[in-house]
């Protein structure tokens, strides 16, 4: 099963440009994914800093993760995010200054935004396909015209979530979208310790439609997600969509990718780079020049060094809230509990 | 006022609930068509459609999450597990990710949804339809608990479920389904969540059950009585939260305490509540507090479960124990 592709590593155009993208529009996905890989540095210094916790860069994947979402509509759509989607869900209007929160652990950290499009970022592998095959469901259900786009990886793939996500929705017709990062690694395990079949033709074992995308393709990326998001509105069903991409860097913070990652292999893969690709195209097409790269940089670093003064600026974080929101009310056992915590902090009941 | 079958109540007040709220939905595996497998849901698809029935794939993780996602949407789904001992299944989509999607987001998705089980023994069901986990689910902060013994409190306590902000688990006994018949309101009937109930009162010592427990505790009741022993009991109902006020007081009052529950003993959840009782009424207990429960072994074949489940027997011989002492 060939990858759908419009651009060729080195940047040649090989179809047409899709339907939805402006100027505007084709240098945003651009300046998306160059934030993505800057961020990714910062994080990291942050982190051996201190001032992060466990941080999971996206770098190789910058392509799967802003070309699916360009192709969707965040005023009316859905995102339903794995824990490597940040772009994804900055794109859906979460502050990269409450998405470092998260990463450090701060309560405040687990803020959404207040138009309840984007849902918690998930870190139990699989376990949010479900909810967005449900969501979308419901939103059918309910006569809303909106889709839901749902990320994880080749590695998540393996869950029988993923399965009862994608059957459900084959049986609901639900205006889903399933985006399978497939970035050849579940932090050390590699693709064929995974799965022995192509994973978009899983799709045809549950009915729903298929396509396999060359996920360091962002033209590609956003046109077969248009594509599905239609497919959506238009009451066809879901679409589970394998991005077949490259992770370039580690599973985390925690992780050392020398230790399991072919040096050679990776060489291969940095040929394939999303952001080196897309880039050539842009310049070649008038769109993209070094003063405009120079621009979107000093953006970039303004917007990590203001999410990081309002990260600095959060404050110590409040002991309630470690009783906060388990119940709409809360019951009397969990105030007794509450009130003997803050006695012990000399805080009083 | 009607007298029902407990079956009968809780079809009822599903398709009064329905009824009520047009976002209230079933899902689960054979709900629609054949009605259920216990017939809970029979009749309401052909009253509210297949949109609002729906039979799902065989899939507990798959309809536990699906709920979720369609709670976010804006239904109100009533998820049918067609066994608690299925729910293994669906473990982590309901401790893990149902009970605390409130917590995770700050109160931004609230989770209105219940689950429907049926559970515990003593029916001669094949392997794993007996089981009796509900104590691993109280393990799991965010979720409600449920376990109604009454025809009566199954009208209340479904309500109240369906109307929570909260997911709750609404656990109702196998062996109580048509065994189980009483006065039921025919009317609206709300029964707040976190009540414990006193099913008989008494002076002499305090039997903590719940779900079909009860109904073997009210029977050891009626036997204590006849040897001059006047027992308490206090149908629980409600795990999560847990009425401590109600139970605190009926045990300080009679200074006698048995807890009774199908589970296996070890961490079990009427571990939860002798500590609790132990406590909350140190000063007035006159004796250990005595707990009964399933054997710490799997639970056997039908054959052997009668000896397995603390029946009638074993509860009239703890109390008898716990007054001698």
């Amino acid at each position: 099963m060939e990858p759908l592709q419009l651009l060729a590593p080195d940047g040649t155009l090989t179809g047409d440009v899709p339907d939805g993208l402006d100027e505007d529009r084709l240098v945003g996905m651009m300046r998306l994914m160059l934030l993505g890989r800057r961020l990714d540095q910062k994080a990291i210094a942050l982190q051996r800093r201190g001032k992060l916790g466990t941080y999971a860069p996206l770098s190789g994947q910058e392509a799967a993760s802003v070309g699916s979402s360009f192709a969707m509509d965040p005023d009316v759509d859905h995102l339903v995010p794995q824990y490597r989607e940040q772009l994804a869900m900055l794109h859906w209007g979460l502050p990269l200054g409450t998405y470092l929160l998260q990463r450090y652990g701060h309560p405040r950290g687990a803020e959404l935004p207040e138009h309840r499009r984007l849902y918690p970022q998930q870190v139990a592998l699989a376990a949010h396909a479900p909810h967005a095959t449900g969501l979308a469901w419901g939103l059918r259900l309910r006569g809303e015209r909106a889709a839901v786009i749902c990320h994880f990886g080749d590695g998540a793939s393996s869950e029988g979530d993923a399965h009862e996500a994608m059957n459900l929705a084959g049986v609901t017709g639900a205006p889903v979208i399933f985006v399978i990062q497939n970035n050849g690694w579940a932090i050390s395990v590699p693709l064929h310790l995974q799965t022995r079949g192509v994973i978009a033709r899983r799709a045809d074992g549950v009915g729903i439609a298929g396509e396999r995308v060359d996920g360091n393709d962002v033209l590609a990326m956003y046109a077969a997600t248009r594509r599905a998001r239609a497919r959506a509105l238009d009451g066809g069903g879901a679409t589970l969509i394998e991005a077949v991409t490259y992770r370039l860097g580690a599973h985390t913070t925690a992780d050392d990718p020398t230790k399991y990652v072919d040096a050679d292999e990776l060489e291969d893969a940095r040929t394939r780079d999303p952001l080196t690709r897309y880039r050539t195209w842009l310049t070649g097409a008038g769109l993209w020049d070094e003063a405009r790269e120079e621009a979107a940089v000093a953006w970039i670093d303004e917007t990590v060094d203001e999410a990081v003064r309002v990260f600095d600026a959060a404050g110590p974080v409040d002991p309630g809230a470690m009783f906060d929101h388990v119940y709409a009310d809360e019951p009397p056992r969990l105030a007794r509990q509450r009130a003997e915590y803050l006695a012990a902090l000399g805080g009083g009941a | 006022m009607t007298v029902r079958s407990m079956i009968e109540t809780i079809r009822l007040t599903l398709e009064d609930e329905m009824a009520r709220d047009e976002r209230v939905m079933v899902l689960g595996e054979d709900v629609g068509t054949q009605g259920g497998v216990f017939r809970a849901t029979e009749g309401l698809k052909a009253r509210f459609g297949a949109d609002r029935v729906v039979d799902t794939p065989v899939a507990e993780a798959g309809i536990i999450g699906a709920s979720i996602g369609l709670a976010t949407a804006g239904m109100v789904p009533v998820a049918e597990l067609q066994f608690l001992g299925f729910a293994h299944q669906a473990f982590h989509q309901i401790g893990f990710q149902l009970a605390r999607f409130r917590y995770r987001t700050l109160g931004r998705f609230p989770l209105q949804v219940t689950i429907r089980a049926p559970y515990g023994g003593a029916v001669h069901a094949p392997e794993l339809h007996s089981d009796a986990f509900e104590g691993m689910l109280a393990n799991a902060p965010g979720l409600k608990i449920v376990a109604p013994s009454t025809a009566a409190d199954a009208r209340g306590l479904l309500t109240s479920a369906i109307r929570d902000p909260d997911p709750v688990l609404y656990l109702e006994p196998l062996r109580g389904y048509r065994l189980v018949r009483d006065e039921v309101p025919d009317d609206e009937h709300l029964v707040p969540i976190g009540t414990a109930r006193i099913a008989r009162p008494g002076r002499d010592v305090t039997v903590l059950a719940w779900s079909f427990q009860v109904v073997n505790a009210l029977e050891a009741a009626e036997a204590a009585a006849e040897e001059g022993i006047e027992v308490e009991v206090v149908d629980v109902r409600s795990l999560v939260p847990l009425d401590e006020t109600t139970i605190a007081e009926s045990v300080s009052r009679t200074g006698r305490c048995v807890v009774v529950e199908e589970a296996p003993r070890t961490a079990g959840f009427g571990a939860e509540l002798t500590s609790t009782v132990q406590e909350l009424c140190f000063l007035d207990l006159e004796a250990p507090i005595a707990r009964l429960a399933g054997w710490d072994t799997p639970y056997p074949m039908p054959l052997l479960e009668k000896d397995y489940i603390p029946g009638t027997a074993r509860i009239l011989d703890a109390v008898r124990r716990t007054v001698a002492f």
